[in-house]
């Protein structure tokens, strides 16, 4: 093997190695960087015929400002949320298993940009009456509050608003549709 | 009959006053003066005095040609007609039954003897002239049996001075003239229906997706001349009207939080901001006092859900209620001393009762789930909330007295959010029994559904003083 060969395999298992470590801290839905030119594949190929003299020019790191979430307006972060709704049982505020593993990874997201404040949305299903239910939505979002606080966020980071059952996320009137209804929605409010 | 007294009352409707969006009628028309009370006799049932007595309302004279005056003449006819049938003191005669009988000349030339044979007590009959201002408009309650006047009286006022429809305002008027002269009734004829709506389809770009907008709207209490009197880029709800009839406190969301608003739907002022609330500082559910000097309220800003009361001004509040579960939906009894709410403080929503200084905590209900409490007016002492039934909800009554408690609805649809008419005879609720939510009145023995709203999703109905 040449030297410059091994020079070259060299710089790919750093980058490999760097683009693994990069990958951790990444939120849920923060898009993958995309693999490296595969160095196995490399390594099974007939030896190259000899490349120019060259060296790899290392990827700069990725600042913070070009973070695809953070570098979105509030409103387009809106719109495809990193955050997770979390869902109630008919009548209850209870932040059940299912529940508190979504408000988890809503927490990591809430530590991973500490400016950030969020609004928690309260909602209910139709079946409850209009007026309890502004009360209960109120009571879901403060529920989803005092467990993101329990983990560590800081409660003014965490506002809350109930409507009630005035937005359902479904229109429909099954069962289907109710579990989706009742809920809690994080929307930032600023960051 | 010896010599017939008649004294014509002129009711001047008064100018309504234009105000940004909402150019509206005026507040219910003042009372004709009553120093003379020309009533001479009251028309009671000629068979059996117990029953209802049975009237007839002719289409009314037009005096001249015109086709408005026509179409007055026409209008107000049909329009009495349902006012009387809705408080149901009266037995009102089947219109189609007496079309047939010419119209006389004038109120003094009516066919006396056709009328008898229909069975009828009394005959209301009536002209519309017009006036270089409007319309003039004069009505006599002639009972059937003697040809004698009960009730004789002019209106008049100008048409232009009252929007949309103004003959109706008219006809309201008479309906509850006659219903206080002949039957002490205070009627609900003048009465208005606040609510929310969706109808005009207005959405708002919401940071999650699009929402609909709701607004405050009011209309007469039979559903006629409906006007949107708020405008808001998010959701207004819960209409209450004060005891005087001239403003209306809601909630909304328009700063992004619940908080508490005055409308002053007649003008007078601005949207006032009573609560000046804060993210921190959340406020829902207003009702006022009988006295209309305070209001009750919910909010949850000291951790949860708690009654509040505080002065019209926002001033001086104080808070009811001390428990970590739901208390919500506050409304006072009729003379102002107690609260009833709601509160799943016992597991699940259920009413209760508090004294207005925070005293004597008392569980009213022990259903499945129970809400929106709403105290009847004096004299009646009675309690309407919605109760889960099957699948949705039904109107309930709670009699105090009895301490019994009575079905109003029927199960078909959802039915919630009862609201007493100022007499107390009549609820206003909303119901998906026809499809989406709309507001529908009944009488309080359960009789004559009325559908009010058609346009759009309608709810929490308030019936004005």
């Amino acid at each position: 093997m040449t030297k410059y060969r091994q020079h070259f395999l060299f710089v790919m298992a750093a980058m490999l190695a760097l683009t693994v470590a990069c990958k951790k801290p990444q939120p849920p839905i923060a898009k993958p960087t995309p693999p490296p030119p595969s160095a196995a594949s490399d390594a099974n190929r007939p030896p190259a015929p000899p490349t120019p003299v060259s060296e790899p020019r290392p990827v700069p790191p990725e600042p913070v400002a070009e973070d695809p979430i953070s570098a979105r307006d509030i409103g387009d972060i809106n719109k495809n949320s990193p955050f997770q709704p979390v869902f109630f049982l008919l009548d209850s505020s209870e932040v059940d298993k299912t529940a508190q593993q979504a408000l988890n990874a809503n927490a990591e997201i809430l530590k991973k940009y500490p400016s950030w404040v969020i609004t928690i949305e309260g909602h209910a299903d139709e079946r409850g009456t209009a007026e309890y239910n502004l009360a209960l939505g109120e009571r879901r979002a403060l529920s989803a509050r005092t467990y993101l606080v329990s983990l560590g966020i800081s409660s003014d980071r965490l506002r809350t608003v109930s409507y009630g059952k005035e937005f359902p996320f479904d229109p429909g009137h099954d069962e289907a549709a109710w579990a989706k209804n009742r809920r809690a929605q994080f929307v930032l409010t600023s960051k | 009959m010896t010599s017939l007294r008649t004294c014509s009352t002129i009711v001047t409707l008064a100018c309504g006053l234009a105000l940004g969006l909402s150019a509206q009628q005026p507040p219910p028309v003042a009372p004709p003066q009553s120093q003379q009370s020309d009533v001479s006799m009251v028309i009671r049932n000629s068979g059996d005095p117990s029953l209802p007595p049975k009237i007839a309302v002719p289409q009314f004279l037009a005096l001249t040609n015109d086709a408005e005056t026509q179409a007055a003449a026409k209008t107000i006819a049909d329009v009495l007609w349902d006012d009387l049938e809705f408080e149901k003191e009266y037995y009102m005669i089947p219109r189609d039954t007496y079309r047939s009988i010419p119209q006389p000349a004038s109120l003094g030339q009516v066919p006396l003897d056709r009328w008898k044979e229909l069975n009828a007590d009394a005959l209301l009959v009536g002209s519309v002239a017009k006036t270089p201002t409007g319309i003039s408009v004069s009505i006599r309650l002639i009972s059937v049996s003697s040809g004698a006047s009960a009730m004789a009286r002019e209106y008049s006022g100008s048409a232009a001075s009252i929007q949309a429809n103004p003959v109706r305002v008219y006809a309201h008027t008479i309906a509850d003239e006659v219903h206080k002269e002949q039957r002490g009734l205070n009627g609900n004829a003048r009465t208005k229906i606040a609510f929310s709506s969706d109808r005009d389809g207005e959405r708002i770009r919401g940071p999650l997706s699009d929402r609909g907008v709701s607004n405050i709207y009011m209309a007469d209490y039979d559903g006629a001349r409906q006007q949107r009197v708020t405008i808001s880029r998010s959701l207004d709800i819960t209409p209450v009207w004060s005891p005087d009839g001239k403003t209306i406190a809601f909630a909304s969301w328009r700063t992004g939080y619940q908080d508490l608003y005055l409308l002053f739907p007649y003008g007078g002022s601005p949207i006032q901001n009573p609560t000046k609330g804060t993210a921190e500082k959340q406020s829902w559910l207003p009702a006022w006092s009988p006295d209309g000097s305070r209001i009750a309220f919910t909010s949850s800003r000291d951790g949860n859900a708690e009654i509040y009361v505080m002065n019209r001004d926002g001033s001086n509040i104080q808070r009811l209620t001390n428990h970590p579960l739901i208390d919500s939906t506050p409304t006072w009894s009729p003379t102002g001393t107690q609260i009833a709410f709601t509160s799943d403080r016992s597991g699940t929503p259920q009413i209760y009762t508090i004294n207005a200084d925070g005293t004597q905590l008392q569980q009213i209900t022990r259903e499945s789930y129970c809400d929106r409490p709403t105290w009847s007016p004096a004299p009646l002492n009675e309690i309407a909330y919605s109760a889960r039934a099957g699948g949705g909800n039904i109107i309930k009554v709670f009699d105090f007295a009895t301490r019994s408690t009575r079905a109003l609805t029927d199960n078909v649809g959802n039915s919630e959010s009862p609201a007493f008419s100022p007499n107390g005879r009549h609820v206003a609720f909303v119901s998906s029994r026809a499809g989406k939510e709309q507001i529908f009145t009944i009488h309080r023995d359960g009789s004559g559904l009325r559908q009010i709203t058609r346009t759009g999703t309608n709810r929490y109905p308030h019936w004005s003083r």
